[in-house]
């Protein structure tokens, strides 16, 4: 099941390379995903094990998780793009990339972000990262414009560079678990039960390059330079699966080296850390977002925040991890949808600009209807999951001693809430003259409709009921990432 | 043998100071490769008398990889690229190779403080990878170049590959295939966007890449 979760597509993603015909390429495309959620739903119905020491593969409880995101995201992306491929003005500009390196390197992207999650081994998991960014560059590069490439360059360079840092991080580690009782092999599992035997030192050196370096690629301010300038570059599914899935990868990464901090009884060091890089980004992500002229880039900042938001709660403590967890999903789940609605608007206007943007809700009644939802749930306005999600972490940060944190935390948010507000107000009801013909509505199409459609609902949803069989996956993951 | 490795990584402080001063593209790329062979020669005389065929090949593939393929990419984007000398750096060779004394003072003295993983050369070792990262590092912040900032990008790589020498990390044989492969297809990528880069603006400095902003 595992094999078949990575190698599905890695080799529908090489296949693609070359395979010409538009209609087949689809047809891959939605197949691979299918079946690779299917795999993933399959999943849900064993029995969770904890991954046994020798591991290098496996899907254990934080895992399952983060690949059930992942792979319905990359569903719901995999469906919008057949639209999106279809519907690009015609004749595509010739020096665009093919289609069948998009959607090669879109299966290859999924296949290392697989990878990245059920890797139990830190220098796998490395590997894996790198790797993300590598078939992820292309992708970004897809316009082959000249904004394009300037992002690309600051992607490749920045993340890579980051990245680095985290394969020194990695040694750190080596080192750590090299002084006690000999070596053992590195696995997570295989760490968390030497925990206390490690160097601690030279463990918590370790986790400052894991934060840096996979924070990085997180987008955690003062790191999150790369992170606008791709997002908004990108085709706009392109930037729905990074901010999505990608994000969520690097976290992911991160948490692993947290949970063995907080075995090997450093937690408390590497929470004030999570917690400082949490309020930075926020901070960061308001001030950037008030005044902000570009609807994607805005998005891009939104990101910044909940990964912050993230940090924060996995800086908490132990009464956030399961608030911490539900809000990497809600997060996930409102900005793909954020960004695909993007993506809908941009091929209509043809234009990033939110000055530009007028009159929406005449011109795409049901992207406006969409895109006004989508900002409410992604501000935290109850009944949405984020309200949910967000409510847990600022309150056990207030119980947990982390008063002025979350005070801070609040302060942020409320900023980037009338930051948002603004932006998209602005685009949805623009007070005109009545029959403007350039206000007629345009024909909107269903399939890239019902993918934002169908992740609002579910976000809708997370906020109004919560499953057991979910809320007993979070309680177990946050035990296992050291949340609990 | 004792002697051989210590002047290599001589040698290594010595290369990782002409990177720092040197404005010609050819020279640093040579200067990078050669850091590459010395390091793998020195993973390779290290474990000379245990003979495990897993680390030698990883050494030979590294300096397969780091030592040959990679230097004849990136003299082929310079040829391409009609660019011989670093011009007008951020900071200037000479700031440089004086910050790049200063650096090396510096981590001599953070090598100081480093629990040492044993005594001869690895000691010195120590601080000789930290000072490679950190020229790496200054590299990459302080040229305009494309090309030089991804030396920069390589010789960072060269200093934490010498740290885990220093500190003999042992990766399994997988994990280090693994990572060289993901830094060859890295530059081989970056190799791609310098030829882009150069196509679409017919120069490859990176601050005149400044269209995106707040």
């Amino acid at each position: 099941m595992i094999l078949a979760l990575l190698l599905i597509p890695t080799i529908t993603g090489a296949a693609a390379f070359l395979i010409k015909r538009s209609t087949v390429l689809k047809i891959l495309l939605m197949g691979a995903a299918l079946v690779h959620a299917a795999c993933t739903a399959l999943l849900w119905h064993h029995p969770i094990a904890a991954p046994l020491p020798g591991q290098w593969l496996a899907v254990d409880a934080p895992a399952l998780l983060f690949l059930s995101i992942t792979s319905l995201l990359f569903l719901c992306t995999a469906l919008y793009a057949c639209g999106y491929l279809t519907g690009r003005r015609n004749p595509v500009p010739s020096h665009y990339q093919t289609e069948s390196a998009f959607i090669g390197y879109l299966l290859l992207f999924l296949a290392s972000m697989t990878l990245v999650i059920i890797s139990q081994h830190p220098g796998l998991l490395w590997v894996a990262v790198e790797a993300t960014t590598l078939v992820s560059a292309p992708l970004i590069f897809h316009h082959h414009s000249g904004h394009a490439l300037e992002a690309t360059w600051k992607y490749l360079l920045i993340c890579s560079v980051g990245i680095a840092l985290a394969l020194l991080g990695n040694f750190f580690l080596n080192v750590a678990a090299s002084g006690g009782e000999g070596l053992f092999s590195m696995t997570f599992a295989n760490l968390m039960a030497h925990a206390t035997a490690l160097d601690a030192t030279w463990l918590k050196s370790a986790f400052i390059l894991f934060l840096v370096g996979y924070g990085t690629k997180m987008g955690l301010a003062p790191l999150h330079t790369w992170l606008p300038d791709a997002h908004s570059e990108a085709p706009s599914l392109v930037s729905a699966l990074l901010s999505g899935a990608l994000l969520n990868c690097a976290f992911l990464a991160i948490l692993r080296l947290h949970a063995l901090l907080v075995k090997a009884g450093l937690g408390h060091f590497s929470q004030s850390l999570l917690i400082l890089f949490g309020l930075l980004s926020m901070f960061t992500a308001a001030i950037f977002i008030i005044g902000q002229s570009d609807y994607k880039r805005m998005l891009a900042y939104s990101s910044v925040e909940h990964m912050g938001i993230l940090a924060l709660g996995a800086g908490f403590g132990a009464a956030a991890g399961f608030g911490t967890l539900l809000h990497a999903i809600n997060h996930s789940l409102v900005k793909t949808m954020l960004f695909l609605l993007a993506g809908n608007i941009l091929a209509v206007y043809g234009s990033k600009s939110i000055d530009k943007i007028q009159a929406l809700n005449l011109r795409l009644p049901l992207t406006a209807a969409l895109w006004t939802a989508g900002f409410l749930a992604i501000t935290g306005t109850p009944p949405f999951g984020v309200f949910l999600s967000k409510f847990m972490i600022l309150k056990a940060g207030l119980t947990g001693g982390h008063a002025w944190a979350a005070a801070l935390a609040l302060l942020a948010m409320t900023a980037i809430f009338i930051g948002l507000a603004m932006s998209i107000i602005k685009m949805v009801y623009t007070p005109r003259p009545a029959e403007n013909p350039s206000d007629l509505p345009v024909r909107e199409r269903t399939i890239t409709l019902i993918p934002p459609l169908l992740l609002g609902l579910l976000a809708l949803g997370l906020g109004l009921y919560l499953p057991p069989a979910l809320k007993t996956l979070l309680i177990q993951a946050a035990h296992m990432l050291g949340l609990q | 043998m004792k002697t051989v490795l210590e002047i290599l990584v001589t040698l290594l402080i010595l290369s990782n100071l002409l990177l720092m001063g040197s404005s010609r593209l050819g020279t640093l790329i040579r200067t990078v490769a050669a850091q590459a062979l010395i390091l793998g020669l020195m993973s390779i005389l290290n474990h000379w008398h245990c003979l495990e065929w897993g680390l030698m090949l990883t050494a030979f593939v590294s300096i397969l990889i780091k030592a040959m393929i990679l230097p004849r990419l990136l003299t082929r984007a310079v040829r391409e690229a009609h660019v011989r000398r670093e011009v007008e750096p951020i900071v200037g060779f000479t700031a440089s190779l004086l910050i790049g004394l200063l650096l090396l003072a510096v981590s001599v003295y953070l090598g100081s403080q480093l629990k040492q993983p044993q005594s001869g050369y690895a000691s010195l070792l120590t601080p000789t990878s930290l000072f490679s990262m950190m020229v790496g590092l200054f590299i990459l912040v302080s040229r305009r170049k494309a090309l030089t900032q991804v030396l920069g990008y390589l010789a960072m790589e060269n200093g934490i590959y010498a740290f885990g020498l220093a500190f003999t990390v042992r990766e399994t044989f997988l994990v280090e295939i693994g990572i060289l492969l993901d830094v060859f297809v890295a530059v081989f990528v970056m190799g791609i966007m310098i030829y882009h880069i150069n196509r679409n603006f017919d120069h490859i400095d990176t601050d005149k890449l400044a269209m995106l902003k707040e």
